[in-house]
């Protein structure tokens, strides 16, 4: 017998080899490549697996023989007085205890090998969806939700390699079937017909299963995400849903969910109700059958006792080991739909390519250009034009602030710089190499970029600034860290946090003012000396003092010709630290000057820079309107409520 | 671990419980209080299931019968006696199969009915939990008790609970005919098996500890991936992807090993169950055949036993992991019913609630301190009386206090002396559902749901928009808010105005264009008291001076909170509160304070020259 079943894979050879991770073709070739993929990609485990596994399926037929043989030499004519017979008791209870220890051992090393086959696919799944995680760009990120990604690295993953925990022991089952078909053949062929009649009968009852139980299971599994996304999305919004009141809404919002998960478990319950039944019965009725074509067979004299006892009781031994087969074709349509849920992510288009070009730092600061610049995005009702023909030329150690109405595309353009997405046309360069062609380690090295909302790790401060793993000697050292922490002026809060640059800081750095996490992001990008610095409104939930102080720290630096920088701002202090301004709206450049120049003869630009000032003028005025309106109606309210 | 001595009593400790201290039986009895179906029909069940058991034992009463009475009949072979037992028995079987049958689906049925009222309510609770509560656990491992942690018991339920009720059946009916056959050798059998049920619990509690390291590292897991999705753009911007795949491998690698122990040990508890099994086959075959040979057993029964101590093995075995699944659906029930349990410390009022109409609300600080739990103060002896109607901007440096203010007001939690009142009523006194109505707070960051801007907007309309689909008149009122604010201009160039899609929590917005929408919904929500938090501090100063304008006219009667850094806000206030260090120390109109040429005047005075 071979060690090895022969695994159905081989005459055209699933595509694994082709691109991606997709598995294509009919269902039972796309399960054929799910199972082979994953034992190839392990073959050593897989090897040991299956072979203990089969000496498990032949050691269970070695125990219904022996008990065969027991009955006929031992048990009937003991019984029936033979001294000799009784003589041999003991040696045959040896025989069955020798078999029983090495059956036991099988199944150990069975399992044990299992676990690790299935722990090892898992892991290696969970690696390779994270690295896509890592590589894929923003814009994919920004279409989908946490919680499905989540699940994708976790609970897809399982169910996708759900389906290798019984498989070393159906393969095994596969080689019990062999045996035991070939040791009852050599019995007596009506005996071996009548037992191994069911078998066929029993994957027939598998292959009904398995169709009504791939939508079945589909629809679970969907809903399950569902669920969870509700959870997420209402958790993350707890806050909202407090000041609001509108816990029944949510409540109404994920009970409906739940209910329909509910309605979807049953559905999955009741197949596998009725299913299961029917497969304990065949093995059961295959006995029976034995024993009336046996005892037939013993009225003709073709065999004896022990045969027909031994096929009985081979019977009985396969009514667990036959159900291996309906687990493993039970878990695959899970683990299909859990394969292409990764497969999605894995084969995701659109993975920046990464350059190649070093970039070395020449100077302080680097020259900045983009030529041309279009960004469409695709959304649910067709492409969004973010961004419209962008020129810009930054000089090296230059401050360009970026102004222009909420939503006029400042914060797209400035990711550019730092990649967070590539233009749909035209190129962004620094020190005249376009971004996409510079080596990434050198572009996160010298572009340093604030965001509008800060992310903090869970980590400690100095892991949140130096974003590096304790103990890289690459890594910042604590005279520079706490040298950026003061420059963004945060050195201060850091310093009565228990434990300074070792402080935990909570998930999403919980334990600090929306201002502070501010600051220490700014810290993250000063801490690299980066020569370029793109700052999207990064100082919004900063007082304007600190802002300042903060604004004209960096000023000190370029004085020394320092990082170029990149602004977007709203308050006027922080354009006025700029050398430029570009003025953008509706994702085009409107006008570009000097604060002074665009003041005299940009109008919108002249209303963004001068509101609060009319606006207090407009106060101002209105008060001394009702000041005025007093002396009429000392009863009129105050405060202006004119235009 | 302390960091100041003049930390004060901080507010009681409001973190979440990790999970139900009951004990298995206590946790049973709690989970079968929170969710009753459970055990609906249970007793019907338990019959079906006790026929389904029993019809279990025909195959070896039928090899009993077939070679005693047919096999090694006296007269010969007896094919017929033979065909009619094995008729008897087949039909016995597809009875039992039905049974059997029926058990699973009324259990199903329950078990999901009864799992759903526990999610929900466990939802439910998660809400009503105060804001301090809430923040005490990661939002991934709150989402897990209502989702994977119910999935377990699920699991359990749905196959463990099963096997376990059909093998506790079938061992009893098992031992009910051996006994019958020869009591001699069940005493034996039960004897070989008994060291089985000592050792074996104990291995049990092993399996469980490795169990336990499994959750422990695939949650530590989801977290480090959860980073790289939350923070992609944090990781991306720096280029720290290689460190970051560094830790989601370490965490990784983490869970592999913690599977494989677990496997491991569970391989050699199921091994050590296959072991005694077949051996207790030998044990049969020597201690049978001598019972036979002394004239107390036939061949028959003494093959009958083999077969019967396969049906009595079989469970044995699966008892061990059965017992194993029980520890997760347990462990996952004491996380679920921890969430339950969990005290809600901003409690609604008991008896002495006072009713809040709806109009216009003044508001009292009395005497207020606040400090976090396990926290130095950040807010002591606050008094401030603001009449109904007044806008008040309340302004001070980064972590004097001014957010905590807020919350108080919001009743996100309880101030730890003093109190806050609404009309000169103590918060704790008014009902959420009246202070909800009155008081609406807009943060800094709002919280935008993956829709439309009209869905996220209508949201401000609570319970009037249902959640399946807006009616017209609903859709009028948010375009009409949104006009009103001046926001429409706006509206206009979004690429499908306000049927335009803003992602998951919003992504697809900018920072102020996210405020935008969450002032609308406040709007929509129409309070009598406005906290506005930062609320507008990534909006453009034309839009923001537009926004405050308007909102001063909508809010005309209605009483004001702002906090903010641009101080035009305060300018245009009726009534300037100055924070520093968390005490108020300058209360005016703006004229008053600039004046004064105090705190406020220096603030200003910086303020302008960065504006102009």
């Amino acid at each position: 017998m071979p060690a090895r079943p022969r695994t159905p894979a081989d005459p055209s050879r699933p595509d694994a080899s082709a691109a991606g991770s997709a598995l294509r073709g009919s269902t039972a070739r796309r399960s054929v490549g799910l199972i082979w993929r994953g034992m190839r990609a392990h073959p050593r485990t897989y090897v040991a697996a299956v072979g203990t596994s089969a000496l498990f399926g032949a050691l269970t037929v070695a125990v219904s023989r022996v008990l065969g043989a027991v009955t006929d030499r031992v048990v009937v004519p003991a019984l029936a007085g033979s001294e000799q017979a009784q003589g041999r008791i003991w040696l045959a209870g040896l025989v069955v205890a020798v078999v029983a220890l090495a059956l036991a051992g099988a199944v150990a090393a069975r399992r044990v090998f299992a676990g690790i086959g299935v722990a090892d696919i898992q892991a290696d799944h969970r690696r390779a969806v994270t690295r896509q995680y890592l590589r894929l760009p923003m814009s994919w990120h920004r279409r989908h939700p946490t919680g499905q990604l989540l699940s994708n690295a976790g609970s897809d993953v399982e169910a996708a390699t759900g389906v290798f925990n019984p498989l070393p022991f159906a393969l095994g089952v596969v080689v019990m079937i062999v045996v035991a078909t070939t040791a009852l053949l050599s019995t007596d062929v009506w005996l071996a017909v009548a037992a191994l009649v069911v078998l066929p009968l029993a994957v027939v009852a598998n292959l009904v299963f398995q169709r009504r139980m791939t939508p079945a299971i589909t629809r679970a599994q969907q809903l399950r995400a569902e669920v969870a996304d509700v959870a997420h999305e209402s958790f993350e919004a707890a806050a909202l849903v407090k000041s609001l009141g509108t816990e029944d809404r949510e409540d109404a919002r994920f009970t409906d969910r739940a209910r329909a998960l509910r309605d979807a478990n049953i559905r999955v319950g009741v197949v596998r109700a009725v299913f299961d039944p029917v497969i304990d019965l065949l093995p059961n009725l295959g006995t029976l059958l034995v024993l009336l074509v046996g005892v037939q067979r013993v009225a003709a004299g073709a065999i004896g006792t022990g045969d027909v006892v031994a096929a009985a009781y081979l019977l009985t031994l396969l009514a667990v080991p036959v159900r291996a087969f309906g687990w493993v074709l039970g878990e695959l349509p899970r683990g299909l739909v859990g394969h292409d849920r990764i497969s999605r992510v894995l084969d995701a288009p659109g993975v920046p390519i990464d350059g190649t070009t070093p970039w070395v730092a020449t100077s302080p600061g680097a020259t900045l250009e983009m030529r041309g610049v279009d960004l469409r995005v695709p959304t649910a009702d067709g492409e969004v034009e973010l961004l419209h023909g962008v020129d810009l030329r930054v000089e090296a150690g230059r401050t360009l602030a970026v102004v222009g109405p909420t939503g006029a595309g400042k914060s797209t353009l400035v990711g550019l710089v730092p990649r967070l997405v590539d233009p749909s046309a035209g190129v962004v360069k620094l020190d005249g190499t376009d971004v996409r062609e510079v080596r990434p380690a050198d572009l996160a090295a010298q572009v340093g970029y604030v965001s509008q909302s800060t992310f903090v790790f869970e980590d400690t401060v100095r892991g949140n600034v130096t974003l590096a793993d304790p103990g890289d000697p690459g890594a910042p050292g604590d005279d520079e860290v706490w040298a950026a922490l003061a420059a963004a002026r945060v050195d201060d809060v850091v310093r009565a946090l228990p434990g300074g640059l070792d402080a935990p800081l909570g998930e999403r750095g919980a334990n600090l003012s929306g201002g502070q996490r501010q600051r220490l992001a700014l810290a993250r990008a000063l801490v690299r000396h980066p020569r370029v610095l793109v700052l999207d409104d990064a100082t919004s939930a900063v007082d304007p003092g600190v802002e300042r102080d903060i604004l004209t720290g960096l000023r000190a630096d370029d004085d020394a010709s320092g990082p170029t920088v990149l602004l977007v701002a709203y308050r006027m202090a922080s354009v006025l630290l700029a050398d430029e301004v570009v003025h953008v709206e509706a994702g085009r450049v409107v006008d570009r000057g000097t604060h002074d120049e665009l003041l005299a003869r940009d109008p919108g630009y002249r209303e963004l820079a001068t509101a609060y000032e009319r606006e207090s003028q407009r106060r101002v005025r209105e008060r001394a309107d009702a000041e005025a309106a007093d002396v009429w109606d000392e009863d009129v309210a105050t405060g202006g409520g004119r235009r | 671990m302390s960091t100041t001595d003049a930390r004060q009593e901080g507010a009681p400790d409001s973190r979440m419980a990790p999970a139900s201290t009951l004990g298995v039986f206590a946790t049973l009895r709690r989970a079968a209080q929170v969710s009753p179906e459970l055990l609906d029909g249970l007793t019907l069940t338990l019959a079906l299931a006790v026929v389904a058991a029993t019809a279990r034992v025909l195959v070896p009463i039928a090899v009993q019968q077939t070679v005693d009475t047919a096999i090694l009949a006296p007269g010969g072979v007896d094919v017929s006696r033979a065909a009619a037992l094995v008729g008897v028995a087949a039909l016995g079987l597809a009875v039992g199969a039905a049974c059997s049958a029926l058990v699973n689906v009324r259990l199903f049925r329950s078990s999901e009915a009864g799992l759903l009222t526990l999610r929900t309510r466990a939802f439910r609770h998660v809400h009503d939990l105060s804001v301090l509560t809430q923040n005490s656990e990661r939002r991934g491992s709150l989402v897990s008790r209502v989702t994977s942690d119910v999935d377990t018991i699920s699991m359990f339920v749905q196959w463990g609970g099963i096997m376990l009720l059909v093998s506790v059946l079938q061992i009893f009916v098992a031992t009910t005919l051996m006994a019958v056959y020869s009591w001699q050798l069940t005493l034996l059998v039960w004897a070989c098996f008994l060291p089985l049920l000592v050792v074996l619990p104990r291995m049990q509690k092993g399996v469980n500890r490795r169990y336990a390291a499994v959750r422990e590292r695939y949650g530590a897991m989801l977290g480090a991936v959860s980073e790289a999705v939350v923070g992609a753009e944090t990781i991306r911007a720096y280029g720290v992807s290689a460190r970051t795949q560094r830790r989601i491998d370490a965490a990784v690698a983490a869970t592999r090993r913690a599977m494989v122990r677990a496997q491991t040990l569970v391989a050699v508890v199921f091994s050590s169950g296959v072991l005694v099994a077949n051996l207790v086959l030998a044990v049969v075959v020597v201690a049978g055949t001598w019972l036979g040979v002394a004239g107390d057993l036939s061949v028959g029964r003494v093959l009958a036993f083999l077969f019967l101590v396969q049906l009595f093995t079989g469970p044995v075995q699966m008892a061990t992991e059965i017992l194993n699944e029980l520890q997760n659906a347990i462990s996952g029930w004491r996380r679920v019913l921890g969430v339950l349990e969990t005290p809600v410390d901003v409690a609604e009022p008991g008896d002495d609630a006072v009713a809040s109409p709806r109009g216009p609300a003044s508001l009292t600080f009395q005497d207020v301190g606040y400090a976090y739990p396990d926290g130095p103060p950040v807010l002591r002896d606050v008094d401030l009386h603001v009449e109904a109607g007044t806008s008040v901007a309340v302004v001070g440096a980064t972590g004097s206090g001014k957010t905590t203010m807020a919350k108080l007001v919001a009743r996100f939690m309880d101030p730890t002396t003093g109190a806050v009142l609404l009309d000169g009523v103590d918060l704790r006194r008014i009902a959420s559902a009246d202070l909800r109505r009155r008081v609406v707070l807009v943060p800094q960051e709002g919280f935008l749901f993956d829709g439309t801007l009209t869905e996220n907007v209508a949201y401000g309309l609570r319970d009037e928009a249902p959640t399946g689909g807006l009616t017209p008149e609903a859709v009028a009122r948010v375009e009409r808010v949104v006009a009103e604010l001046g926001l429409d201009t706006w509206v206009a160039e979004l690429p499908a105005g306000m049927a335009t899609p803003v992602g998951q929590r919003g992504e697809l917005l900018s920072a102020g264009e996210r405020q935008l929408v969450a002032l609308a919904r406040a709007r929509l929500a129409d309070g009598d008291l406005l906290l506005l938090d930062e609320a507008t501090s990534a909006v453009d100063p034309v839009a923001e001076v537009r926004i405050a304008r308007a909102l001063r006219e909508l809010a005309r009667g209605r009483t004001t909170l702002t906090i903010a850094h641009r101080l035009s806000t305060a300018e245009a206030a009726d009534l300037v509160v100055v924070v520093h260090a968390g005490r108020v120390v300058e209360v005016g109109t703006h004229a008053d304070l600039v004046a004064r040429g105090d705190h406020y005047a220096a603030m200003h005075s910086a303020w302008v020259s960065q504006t102009r």
